[in-house]
């Protein structure tokens, strides 16, 4: 009779076999004992692929970027030194894009990272709950209210990704049907990544939205975001931005002081 | 609580979703891997929530590792019941095998020695799962390439054993049968004799890929092909025995258009109906 802990014995064997490549388990037996070895290599081949695949699902631009050679060796870099700590699959590689940062391989790349992180980004905004984005008519039932007493509410599906590199421009062109070329400008974007219905977009900030998103995000009211954003940009127009916040779903509705939502309107 | 029809059913893949909401095809449940519904919302639970109320639905989990020696994750099991709860689904399923292991999730079903110490861990883990999500859930065999010096058990006496003291069901993957018997050098048909038959809550059917290791062939466990006539043969024979019973066919690699896997349903629905008891059969040739 096996002895209590084999199986976790078992386990911890098998787990160093699959992802670092260790000797294969003891006490394992096939019909003929020499195929042993063979026979195991197709769960470590199972998990690698299966992991380099959900890899290269959630990273296509990078994929592109790359090439299937370099993203294959770096994928496997990576799951020996960070394999999934979840079964939710769906999240896998949300350490990818600071692993991307710090390999030296790609240090030539010094936008990778950043677009990782737009693509990591573009996954958490699809599985994001569901929220009717902000109306007009939100808008409309605080337009004579105090600036100082409402304040925006972010959708939840909304990220924003920073970055000192043109990565939504270098994304847009790596897209399925596009065609990589020049870029026009070197010049930094920050990313915002929406889901105003069931369809993800990415669209670049303008100057100042990142912060008075931000402070959105803070619970600010709508007049100290729009300071926090002339803060950074003083070109910052509060009325455009309310215009791309509705056209792209930027913002799930409007939010009141608790006193305020219970008065008669 | 409702249970899965007697009749074919479609692992859901999204690229079929306009097909079946188009063609309204005639099966008789969905099944889909819990795991992929596991974000707070969009597109997927979308879909599966407007499908979900024309179709019965099963819940598959692949990444609870039932037969892993760690203790079950319960922050995974709280997201499983999180499905269960948001579908009332009328049956899950998990698997006999192992995918976590001191925090690392290995996203494959290994294999497990059959063992008195197994069977303890495998009947704490079922107890605890059918417990979390208040219902009875089935076990299914897993398709197996090696074998464990360790094993005390043999794989049927094993899964009945577990079914005897958890109250669970089992799941009998009629490919995986094939697909280990040809690896270990067994008849399947001897692994279904000796099967509890009895405990069957549901059927699945899968391809394989065939490869060769030293000139004997040697069978994978792919879902990327369409179900192989050896193992339509050993459905069969299950289901001459057994009845009608509700049957998933899976293809999760190298998805094919809707058709194609419909047309694999639809077979199997043919052999359903072949053994339904007369009033069934008279009643399903009349519907």
């Amino acid at each position: 009779m096996p002895m209590p802990g084999e199986m976790a014995r078992f386990a911890a064997q098998a787990r160093a076999a699959i992802l670092d490549g260790a000797a294969v388990p003891d006490g394992l037996g096939a019909r003929d004992p020499g195929q042993v070895a063979r026979r195991f290599a197709v769960y470590r081949n199972n998990v690698t692929v299966g992991l380099v695949d959900a890899l290269a699902t959630r990273f296509p631009v990078v994929h592109r970027l790359v090439g299937d050679a370099f993203f294959q060796g770096a994928a496997r870099v990576f799951l020996a030194r960070s394999p999934p700590r979840s079964p939710v699959m769906t999240f896998y590689g949300d350490a990818f894009p600071d692993f991307l940062g710090g390999f030296p391989p790609a240090a030539a790349l010094p936008w990778l990272a950043d677009v990782a992180r737009l693509e990591a980004a573009r996954t958490h905004a699809y599985h994001a709950a569901d929220a009717g984005p902000l109306s007009p008519a939100d808008l409309a039932a605080v337009a004579e209210r105090d600036p100082e007493r409402w304040g925006l509410a972010l959708h939840p599906a909304l990220r924003v990704v920073a970055s000192a590199h043109p990565i939504v421009a270098i994304w847009a062109m790596n897209q399925p049907g596009a065609t990589p070329g020049p870029l026009a400008s070197r010049d930094a974007e920050t990313a915002l990544v929406a889901r105003p219905g069931l369809d993800v977009r990415v669209v670049p900030a303008e100057p100042g939205e990142a912060e008075f998103l931000a402070a959105c995000g803070r619970g600010a009211s709508f007049a100290d975001a729009v300071e926090a954003a002339l803060a950074t940009a003083a070109a910052f127009d509060p009325a455009r931005a309310l215009a791309r916040i509705l056209a792209h779903g930027l913002c799930a509705g409007v939010t009141l002081p608790e006193t305020e939502t219970e008065e008669p309107s | 609580m409702p249970t899965l029809p007697r009749d074919a059913g479609i692992g859901f893949k999204a690229l079929h979703y306009e097909a079946i909401l188009e063609e309204r095809p005639a099966f008789g449940f969905l099944e889909v891997h819990a795991e992929n519904y596991m974000g707070a919302g969009g597109p997927a639970h979308a879909r599966l929530a407007r499908l979900r109320a024309d179709y019965a639905l099963s819940v598959h989990g692949v990444g609870l590792s039932i037969g892993g020696p760690d203790p079950l994750d319960e922050a995974h099991l709280a997201r499983v019941k999180a499905v269960c709860d948001r579908y009332e689904p009328e049956s899950f399923s998990e698997h006999l095998a192992w995918s976590s292991h001191e925090g690392a999730y290995l996203d494959d079903l290994l294999p497990l020695p059959y063992t008195d110490e197994t069977l303890r861990i495998v009947c704490d883990h079922v107890d605890r799962v059918q417990e979390r999500l208040g219902r009875r859930m089935l076990l299914e065999n897993p398709s197996t390439y090696l074998a464990f010096a360790a094993s005390t058990f043999e794989e049927t006496a094993f899964l009945a054993e577990i079914a005897r003291r958890t109250g669970c069901g089992l799941l009998l993957d009629v490919n995986n049968v094939f697909v280990s018997a040809t690896n270990h050098g067994t008849t399947p048909r001897g692994y279904i004799d000796a099967f509890p038959l009895h405990a069957v809550g549901e059927i699945h059917l899968g391809g394989h890929a065939q490869e060769e290791i030293d000139g004997a062939p040697f069978l994978i466990d792919a879902h990327g092909t369409p179900v192989a006539d050896p193992v339509w043969a050993l459905f069969e024979h299950v289901i001459a025995r057994t009845g009608p019973l509700p049957t998933l066919v899976e293809w999760d690699n190298d998805v094919p258009d809707f058709p194609v896997l419909y047309a694999e349903a639809a077979r199997a629905r043919s052999v359903l109906r072949r053994h339904a008891p007369r009033e069934e059969a008279a009643h399903a040739h009349a519907g």
